[in-house]
This record gives structure tokens, sequence and C-alpha cells, in this order.
């Protein structure tokens, strides 16, 4: 069996199991799947609203699962998505609500700020493992709390309305709203960024795979010693590769900040965008295209779990159990890849 | 005489691409059984069959006069076949009786009973002559005491037939005369030893019989008795292999290379080269011969500009480059073969073709403005690997997936191609087959002889004498003696290396 076909089995196969299991699940637990799923399905795609509201929440997730893998790719870990998307969030929101300036400028304006919010935030690991060779998975993930609590406190004293949590809500110059694309699809939240997203799969495609950048990126990630005997600055292609893996990011938190909801609320958590963000990028195997194609599923997911409880009667926490278990099969791809390789190797005698 | 292993006719393909070629090997009770051939030619390969990790496409495998099917290394283990591995896989953390129970741990009571394990592991140990401590930890051991601890493992679960995969690469001189008599104590034992190497010298010191394969063929069997090493090379390669290499006298024209004063530290801190002066002509090769640990590490990092220097001068062609940045000196005119292919050489993880062009990506043709021109890397990756005859399915091939000796001509053709004046080859043969030396020696040679200069670092003292016009002796950081190797004799620079300066060498030969 070619590794491409694999590949791709891989993660469908996964997902297959995780629907199985959570079929088997749902049988224990004394709900109905079939009537489960079906909910699922009318959630996700039953209506031209919810199809809208499939690819508003899929857009986020197109560009954290890119800055996951953009990093993977490298050789770097980047647990900090989240709090790159966060500070994201803030910085298009704050260039949103303080600016009043013509859309053209306005609007890119606010998205700039949000990558190079993220991108500053993922440089500092980045700067910390180039120069002191300190783990980029222990500095993000604590840099996440950081950034979380950081963003509450300027909202709740230097942004926020008089409501008191909440920023205003951001000019409409600088907005990713569409109020064609929202009839289109029945006045869902849909907005212009999944065009952004997709150009932004076919940016890391192009980066990582035709460009001398990507070249050097990926040698250094592969093997720091034989870049480094190449001649290829390895310390500035550590950070430059947190940096581009935070621009993902923070574009991502411009998708919810501009796009989605128009403002910054104050968080009692992480909204875990940026952690679906790693299971993404492992179920797409680390391509661009694969993120696409993985962002959609858990996007779908996510939307049609939603309409579960009402159709249903299911608790939405089962579609979590389910996206859990899909992650679970594709992390253990490796029993699945063996099973693939053994029915390839019967089907040649 | 009754065989305990017999491998019939075993043909192993990848896809279109035959590996293992209707090879037979018989292997005798109580005999050390030989398997040579050229890096790549498939030996590899067909132990890997026997230890039933390939399914071979064809042929039969006999365990003491039944037809067996060996599925997976396990089924092998039970079948009393024990694979002594080039590349150790032992625990590092764990102690050695930890590391040789490990899957057959000896328990009471859900426990695992450590002290009669090492009881056992001693028994065992002190039974075929393999000393080592039950106790110490494999990361505070010696190579060759881990390899020893390799073969305990076999010998654990009960091998009967020991495989040796290229054992004496990672020894020293003198652990490879412990092993031999190790290997020579286990067929007093009863035991019989498959031992595969490229290693002629090894072959006619140790083995009863040999089994040649070329290009995934089997040659044939022969008693090593019976031939010498010319034949035994020939038979690998497939032709007269010539081990001294010839070459005209050198023409040595201007300096290419100037070193002056150079210090350099190691990682710890502690001054390794120390004040050395050393100076490389165009249209000459200059040997380097030293005990391993005494600078020459260091002086081609800092050389090649991988490691910063303490003090002194570089220059080449007149230019100082001392603490240039790599690229800055690969752009000067200077290339290298690294010491550690894996480690600096290659991208392991990257195709042949990519890796052909590692230092010159970002220069026209290969690239323009930032975007890489695949076509032309293609082409240079096709051209170079015809030229220096990389044996590789394609240049999509991932570098890993390569033998060694074709790693390593593919780094030299990347090297020579860009055509450096000043040529570094760090240890280019280790690990090499004789096909690839000459391939080697010859190359170097004709840089010199196309008015280079060749910079050669090695271990191998026969390599040094036979490649360099000029010895330069390395002892602790410093260049003690610059001999002719004509005027010199192992003798002589082994009492310069050991540190005795050239007066007391003269008057001892």
């Amino acid at each position: 069996m070619s590794k491409r076909l694999t590949g791709i089995l891989t993660p469908i196969i996964s997902v297959l199991l995780g629907i199985i299991v959570g079929t088997i699940i749902m049988l224990i637990s004394g709900y109905d799947p079939v009537a489960a799923y079906t909910a699922l399905w009318n959630g996700a795609f039953g209506e031209v609203y919810y199809v809208g509201e499939v690819i508003r929440q899929f857009t986020p997730y197109i560009l954290a699962g890119l800055a996951v893998a953009f990093a993977f790719r490298v050789g770097l870990f980047n647990i900090g998505v989240e709090g790159q998307f966060i500070v994201g969030w803030l910085a298009s929101v704050w260039v949103g609500v303080a600016f009043d300036l013509p859309k053209v400028i306005h609007l890119p304006l606010a998205i700039l700020a949000a990558i190079v919010a993220g991108a500053l935030w993922a440089f500092i690991p980045g700067f910390l493992k180039a120069r002191f060779r300190v783990h980029e998975v222990i500095v993000t993930i604590m840099l996440n709390y950081v950034a979380l609590h950081v963003t509450n406190y300027i909202i709740r004293n230097v942004l926020a309305a008089k409501s008191g949590d909440k920023t205003e809500m951001i000019h409409e110059s600088a907005s990713l709203r569409s109020e064609w694309l929202q009839s289109l699809t029945d006045y869902s939240r849909l907005h212009w960024g999944i065009i952004l997203a997709i150009a932004c799969c076919f940016i890391m495609w192009f980066l990582l795979e035709k460009t001398t950048r990507g070249f050097e990126l990926r040698a250094v990630g592969f093997n720091q010693h034989a870049a480094h005997y190449a001649g290829m600055n390895v310390n500035r292609n550590i950070i430059l590769s947190m940096v581009i893996s935070g621009a993902f990011a923070g574009l991502a938190g411009a998708m919810e900040g501009l796009g989605t909801f128009g403002y910054a609320a104050v968080k009692g958590g992480f909204t875990g965008v940026g952690f679906d963000g790693i299971a993404i990028a492992l179920l797409g195997s680390n391509t661009a295209l694969g993120v696409f194609f993985s962002a959609i599923l858990f996007g779908a997911l996510k939307v049609g779990a939603l309409n579960m409880p009402l159709e249903a009667g299911v608790p939405n926490e089962l579609v979590d159990i389910i996206i859990a278990l899909i992650v679970f099969f594709v992390a253990s791809s490796y029993i699945i890849r063996a099973f693939l390789d053994r029915i390839g190797k019967k089907g040649v005698k | 005489m009754e065989y305990v292993i017999e491998m019939l006719n075993i043909r192993k393909e990848f896809g279109s691409f035959v590996a293992n070629d209707n090879i037979t090997l018989q292997l005798k009770k109580g005999e050390i059984h030989a398997l040579l051939g050229e890096n790549g030619a498939g030996k590899s390969t067909l132990m890997n069959v026997l230890f039933g990790l390939y399914q071979p496409e064809a042929g039969e495998i006999r365990v003491k006069g039944k037809s067996v099917k060996i599925t997976d290394p396990n089924v092998a283990n039970d079948l009393g076949i024990g694979m002594v591995h080039q590349h150790f896989m032992l625990v590092d953390t764990f102690t050695v009786t930890e590391n040789i129970i490990l899957g057959r741990e000896i328990t009471s009571a859900g426990r695992i009973d450590i002290k009669k394990a090492e009881q056992e592991v001693r028994q065992i140990s002190e039974q075929y002559g393999l000393a080592v401590d039950p106790q110490a930890k494999i990361s505070d051991i010696s190579v060759g005491m881990q390899q020893r601890v390799e073969i305990l493992k076999t010998l654990y679960r009960g091998a009967e037939i020991l495989i040796f995969d290229e054992p004496t690469a990672v020894l020293t001189p003198q652990e490879i005369k412990e092993l031999i008599q190790i290997m020579k104590t286990l067929i007093k034992e009863g035991k019989s030893i498959i031992l595969i190497t490229h290693k002629l010298k090894e072959i006619m010191e140790v083995a009863d019989r040999c089994t040649v394969i070329r290009k995934g063929k089997g040659i044939g069997t022969v008693n090593v008795s019976e031939t010498n090493p010319n034949e035994l090379a020939s038979l690998m390669v497939g032709r007269e292999v010539v081990f001294k290499t010839e070459k005209k006298p050198a023409e040595p024209k201007q300096e290419v290379l100037v070193v002056k004063d150079l210090t350099v530290k190691d990682s710890r801190g502690v001054t390794v080269v120390n004040s050395l002066d050393l100076t490389v002509r165009a249209g000459e090769i200059v040997g380097i011969a030293g005990v391993d640990g005494n600078g020459q590490s260091e002086l081609i990092e800092a050389l090649t500009g991988l490691r910063k220097s303490d003090n002194g001068s570089i220059q080449l062609n007149g230019k100082e480059l001392i603490n240039h940045a790599p690229r800055k000196i690969t752009e000067s005119g200077v290339g290298h073969i690294p010491q550690d292919r894996h480690k600096h050489g290659l991208v392991l993880n990257y195709p042949i073709a990519e890796n052909m062009v590692l230092q010159t990506y970002y220069q026209k043709p290969f690239s323009k403005s930032g975007v890489l021109n695949f076509k032309e890397i293609y082409n240079k990756a096709r051209k170079l690997i015809s030229e220096f005859d990389v044996r590789t399915p394609s240049e999509y091939t991932l570098a890993r997936a390569l033998s060694g000796g074709n790693q390593q001509k593919a780094i030299i053709g990347r090297e020579v191609d860009r055509n450096p004046d000043l040529l570094i080859a760090a240890q280019p043969t280790r690990g090499l087959d004789v096909g690839a030396i000459e391939f080697i020696h010859k190359r170097l040679i004709e840089q010199r002889d196309h008015g280079k200069a060749v910079l050669l670092v090695s271990f191998e003292l026969d390599e040094i004498m036979n490649v360099s016009d000029r010895i330069a002796v390395i002892y602790e950081g410093k260049i003690v003696a610059v001999v002719n190797p004509k005027e010199t004799d192992e003798q002589e620079l082994g009492l310069l290396m050991a540190g005795s300066n050239r007066k007391e060498a003269g008057a001892n030969v």
C-alpha cells in the first residue's frame, strides 16, 4: 500500500473508530445513537444556517491547526497557540475600537495587529529556546496563563465598556462581517475570515515546500547540526519558526475578534481553540491540506453537537468524548498503520 | 557435517528494487561464517530476513534441517537465533543485569528477583569469558563492554546461533582483540556464528568460511584457509582492488591554508588545540595523524567555523577566516567532508536531491528570489549521483535509506562539486568497505591533481600513509612533527603520535 494512501486512510479510520466507540458508549448509557448522529448531522449540515456556522467555527480552527502544524514541521512543539490566539484576539479588537479609519486601512491594520501580537507572544519562547535552550513546551504553557490573565486585566481596566467585563463593539470599518455572507446563510455569523484562512493554508504549504526559507526551517527542524554545518543560522530559524507559528495563531484570534464576536470579553478560562489546534494538526498529519480537512471535521462536530441535546436528548459532552476518542485513535495511528500494512502485504500475495 | 542454518535461494524485494537475489548461505555447527559484501550489497537485508524482520519473496530457511517460517524476531529467538546489533539496543539508565533480563525477567511473587538474575548473568559471563560487572549502569561502561552485554543478552535467551552485525566498527584495536577471543570461546562452547563484516583482515583472522554477496547476488562461499585478502576483495567488488593507491608525486604550489598559533577550547573549556601551526599548499594532501582526542575534531571545527577559536589566525588564500560564520567560510572556498556524516553531513529526512544542495540552495540556479527551483535541484542531483556512483533508487529517496558508503559518496560529490580551494576530509572512509575506500581515495587524489589543497584527518595509519604527501603528527593539540610518508614508517609515526620527539623516534627505529 502506498505511503500516501496510508496517510489518507489512517485519519479516516481513526474518525470511524471514534464514531463506533462513541456509538457503543451511547448504547451503554441508554441513548439512541442513530438519533444522536442524525441530530449531529442535522446540526451541522441540516440547514444553510448551520452550514454557515460550521464554516465560521472552522475558520479559526484552520489557523490554529496551521500554527501547531507549522511549528511541528520545523521541530518545535507550540502548545502556546491558545495564548497567542487570545492576545491576537485582543489586539485586533483594540485596534478595531481605538481607531476610526477608512475600511481599506482599518481592517488590514486590525488584522495586522492580531498577527503581530501573536507573533510577539510566540517570539518569547522562540527567543528563550534559541538563546538559553529553554524548552518551548514549558514556556508556551506558562505563557498561556499569562496571556489569559493579562488580557482579562486589560479588558477590565483599560478597554471595558460600562458593563465592566467586555470591550465596546469594534467599528464597522474594522469588521470582517459581511451582510451578503450572512444573508446567504440565513443570518449565521459567517464572515470573510474563511478567505484568509484558506489563503494561509496555501501560504504555509508554499513557504515550507517551495522557498529557501522553508528549506532552512525544515532542515533546522530535522537536524540542527547539519543545518549549522551547511551555514544556516540555527537560532534565527528557531525564533522565526515560533514567530510564524504565532502569527497564524494571532490571526486565528482576529477571526473571533473581528468576525464572530466583534468584541473581546473577560474569559473565565481558555477558549480551547488553541488546544483543539493541536488535535487538528495531528489529525491533518501536519500538512496544510490535512489541517484544512480536519478543521472542517472539528468545526462540524463542534457546531453539530449543539443540536444533539435539543433533537436527541444526548448531552453534548458526549461529542467531546467522541472528539477525544478520535484524537486518541489518531495518536495511536501506529496501530492502524501497522494494520493497513498487513492488509497491503496480503493483497500483494 | 550438519548445517544449523540453511538459507536457500533467498529473494527479497523492496518495490522494484531487488535487495537479495537468489542468495544461499549455509552455516555449519561450530563454525564462524563470515558474510562479506560492500555497503549496500544486501548483507543486512539477508540477516534481517533470518531474524524475522523481513519476509522473503522466495526461498527457504531451514534450521537444523527443518524448514521454518520466521515471521518475527520472537520466532527467531525461539529457534535459538540471536543478533548482536551494530547499534546497540540497550537502556542507558538500566544496569547490565536489567538490560540482559529485559523481557525475560526472573520473578518471584510478581517482583523481579534481581539477586538471582545477577547470579545467572555472572554464571553465563564466566562460562563464556565475557567479563562484565552485572551491577554497572550501561551509561557508565565502555562501548566494548556494552557490546558484551549485547552478546550476553542473546546467550541469556538461549541463542545457539549468533549473528554479529559489523561488530568491530565501534571498537578500539584492543577491544577488537578481546572480541575475537570471545568469539573463539563461543565456538568452543558449541555456538555457531555468522559474522557480517567488510574488514578482510578480520575474516582472515577469525572466520572458517566466507560467503560473498555483491549487489544483492550471492557470489559464492569459500574456505578462508584456501583464499587470501586480494581474492576476497575482488570477489566482493567484482574486479581487482588496488590496496596501495596509485598516485603521481605531488607538485605543491602556493600556500592555500595557513594556520598560525591557533588555540581552541573544547566544550568543557579545556584547551585542546594549543598554539597550532599548519600549512597546506595547493596540489598536495596533508594528512593529520594522531590518536583520537588530541584536538583533531576541534581543529576541524575551528577551521570550518563550527567552533569558536580563542586565539591565532586561519588564512585561506591570504584572507583571514578565524571565527567567521560557516557560510562565509564555505563561500570563501572550503569544502568539508565531516567526521560524522549523520550528525553534520546530511539531513537524513531530506531526499538525496535536497542534501546535494544543502549549502547552495540559496544560490542561483537552485533558487530565485527565495523560491526553490526543484527542476535545477533534481538535475544537479542526478548529475552528481551518476558522476559519483551513488547507488540510490532515485534522487527523491530519503538520505536515511542509503547505505553508509553511498551516503558518503553523496557528501563527497556535493563537496567536490562546489570546487573548493581547500577540501577538508575528516575520517572520510570510516565504516566503509574496500571498494568505497578506493573510490574515495582516488577522488581525494584527483582533487589534489586539479591543484586543490587537501587536508585529511584519519585515525587509520594505513590511510594516512597511503594518501598523504606530507604527514603532520598531532599530539596534545600541537603539530609535533611533519614527515614525508616515503621516509617514515608506522613505527616511527606511532611513537610520534604517542608524544616522543622526532629524534627519539628516529633512534628507536
